[in-house]
C-alpha cells in the first residue's frame, strides 16, 4: 500500500483517504454518531489498560482468598476490582508455577482481554506470532528473553472461542515486603500474556 | 475456511518484531476505524462471528500484506455493503446516495460506557446434556466448512484430552451463517505437542484450544 502520510493534513496516504470517505458517509448516513466514536475512543484510551490486569495480579499474589476466587470464577473477581466487559466477558486465569509455564495467542485473529490489558500490542496479532506460538513457543519466549527448562511444562492457550485468558505470573523473589500497590508496578503486560516473567526487584530470577 | 487467518502452525514469518512504550494507535485513522467499526456493530445488523468472518474473507494476499487495522476496515466495508448500509460507490466518495433502511439506528453516545462494561454474554442459560467429561479422549473432527469456523486447521484429526467444560456458549459457525446460535457446550482440550508436531516437539508441552461439540468425536 502507497504511503505518502504526513500528518500535517496535506498529503494523505490511500488508507487515510479511505478513513476519511467513510467516516463522512456513515456520519452523513446517520448510522454513526460523531460523539459516540469520541466516546468510544476516549474509553479505550483512558479507560483500558494493562494496569487493571496488573492490579488484578498483585491482588492475587497478597489475597489467597481473592486468589481462590480468581480461580473458580475469574469473570467475577474481577469485576470486584471494577474491570469487566467487551472481549473480557468469559474470563479464565491460568497460573504460572516453578514447573508451568502458560502462554495465550489467538492463532485465528487476535482476541485478547480487553478489559483487564486494553487492546492488543502489535507483535500479538502479528502473523509471526499467531503462527509460531502454537508450533514453537519456546523459540517464542526465547525471542522474548525467557529461556525453559527442559522439564517445565508449556502450555499454549489458543484463544478459539469467547473465553478470554490471564496468566497469573509468578510472584518474583525479593519482593517480600512490598506493599500492594508496589506490586501492581512491577506486573508487565508481556507477563500476564505469558511471554515473560515479571522481572525481581533485585534482579533475581524467579 | 480454509484461509490464511488459520495461522496456527505455518512457518516463515520471522521473528516477532516488538516494540517499546507502543502507543494503542500508530496512527488517528487507526483509531477512527477501531471506533467506526464498534459504532457500526452497535447498530445491531450482525453478530461478532460474522464480523470476524468478515475479516477472514480478505482476499489471502492482501490479508497476509494488511495490517490489523486494514482488515478491520476491509471487513467493516464488506459487512456494510452486505447489509446494504452502503454502496461500494458511497464509500469512495464519501456522498450518500440513497437512504438507510429503516429502523436503522445509530449506537447512541449515551449506550457507550455501559455498553464496553457490560460486553455480551456469549453463554446460552440452557441445560444441554455434557458429550464428554473432563479427562475423556476425543478427536477433533476432520471437517473443512467453506464458511467460518473456529475449529483451526492444525487440530483436526487430532487426539486431544478434555480438560474443563466451560458450559453451554452459542456456536460460532451457525451464528455466522445467521443460521442462530445452535447453543452446545463449550470444552478446553488439550493437545499434547508431539500429538499436533510430531516426535522433536517437547515432550511435556501443550496447546488448548475452546472447541464445541460439533468440533469433537469420542475416540
Amino acid at each position: 500500500m502507497s504511503d505518502h502520510s504526513h500528518e500535517d493534513g496535506s498529503r494523505f496516504s490511500e488508507v487515510e483517504l479511505r478513513v476519511k470517505a467513510l467516516d463522512s458517509l456513515l456520519v452523513e448516513k446517520g448510522l454513526v454518531v460523531p460523539e459516540t466514536l469520541d466516546k468510544l475512543i476516549d474509553t479505550f484510551e483512558t479507560k483500558l489498560g494493562p494496569r487493571n490486569g496488573a492490579r488484578v495480579v498483585a491482588r492475587a499474589w497478597v489475597d489467597p482468598a481473592y486468589r481462590q476466587r480468581l480461580q473458580q470464577d475469574a469473570s467475577g473477581a474481577i469485576a470486584e476490582l471494577g474491570y469487566s466487559g467487551m472481549q473480557g466477558e468469559h474470563m479464565v486465569i491460568v497460573e504460572n508455577g516453578p514447573k508451568v509455564h502458560n502462554l495465550v495467542v489467538c492463532t485465528l485473529c487476535s482476541c485478547y482481554p480487553w478489559p483487564v490489558l486494553g487492546l492488543p500490542p502489535v507483535w500479538y496479532k502479528s502473523n509471526a506470532y499467531r503462527s509460531r506460538a502454537v508450533i514453537d513457543p519456546r523459540g517464542v519466549l526465547e525471542e522474548f528473553g525467557l529461556e525453559l527448562d527442559e522439564d517445565v511444562e508449556v502450555r499454549v492457550w489458543d484463544s478459539t472461542s469467547e473465553v478470554r485468558y490471564l496468566v497469573l505470573p509468578e510472584r518474583p523473589p525479593g519482593t517480600q515486603g512490598m506493599s500492594e500497590e508496589q506490586l501492581v508496578t512491577l506486573v508487565t503486560r508481556d507477563a500476564m500474556i505469558g511471554a515473560a516473567k515479571v522481572p525481581s526487584p533485585t534482579g533475581k530470577r524467579p | 475456511m480454509n484461509g490464511v487467518h488459520d495461522m496456527g502452525g505455518m512457518q516463515g514469518f520471522g521473528p516477532i518484531e516488538r516494540e517499546d512504550n507502543e502507543p494503542m494507535f500508530h496512527h488517528a485513522w487507526e483509531r477512527r476505524v477501531f471506533a467506526l467499526r464498534l459504532a457500526c456493530g452497535g447498530l445491531g445488523r450482525w453478530n461478532i462471528d460474522m464480523a470476524r468472518h468478515a475479516n477472514e474473507r480478505m482476499p489471502p494476499a492482501d490479508y497476509l500484506a494488511a495490517t490489523y487495522y486494514e482488515r478491520w476496515l476491509w471487513g467493516l466495508q464488506q459487512l456494510l455493503v452486505e447489509k446494504s448500509l452502503a454502496t461500494r460507490e458511497e464509500m469512495l466518495s464519501g456522498k450518500s446516495l440513497a437512504p438507510v433502511p429503516h429502523g436503522v439506528i445509530a449506537f447512541a453516545p449515551e449506550r457507550v460506557e455501559k455498553a464496553v462494561r457490560a460486553g455480551r454474554n456469549y453463554r446460552v442459560d440452557a441445560v444441554l446434556p455434557t458429550r464428554f467429561f473432563v479427562g475423556t479422549a476425543v478427536i477433533a473432527r476432520n471437517i473443512n466448512p467453506v464458511g467460518a469456523t473456529r475449529l483451526p486447521r492444525f487440530v483436526r484429526g487430532k487426539h486431544g484430552v478434555v480438560q474443563r467444560d466451560h458450559g453451554v456458549f452459542i456456536f460460532p459457525d451457525t451464528n455466522a451463517a445467521g443460521l442462530g446460535p445452535k447453543p452446545q457446550h463449550l470444552y478446553s482440550v488439550r493437545f499434547a505437542a508431539r500429538e499436533l508436531w510430531g516426535d522433536g516437539a517437547p515432550h511435556n508441552d501443550g496447546v488448548y484450544l475452546d472447541l464445541w461439540d460439533d468440533y469433537l468425536d469420542p475416540i
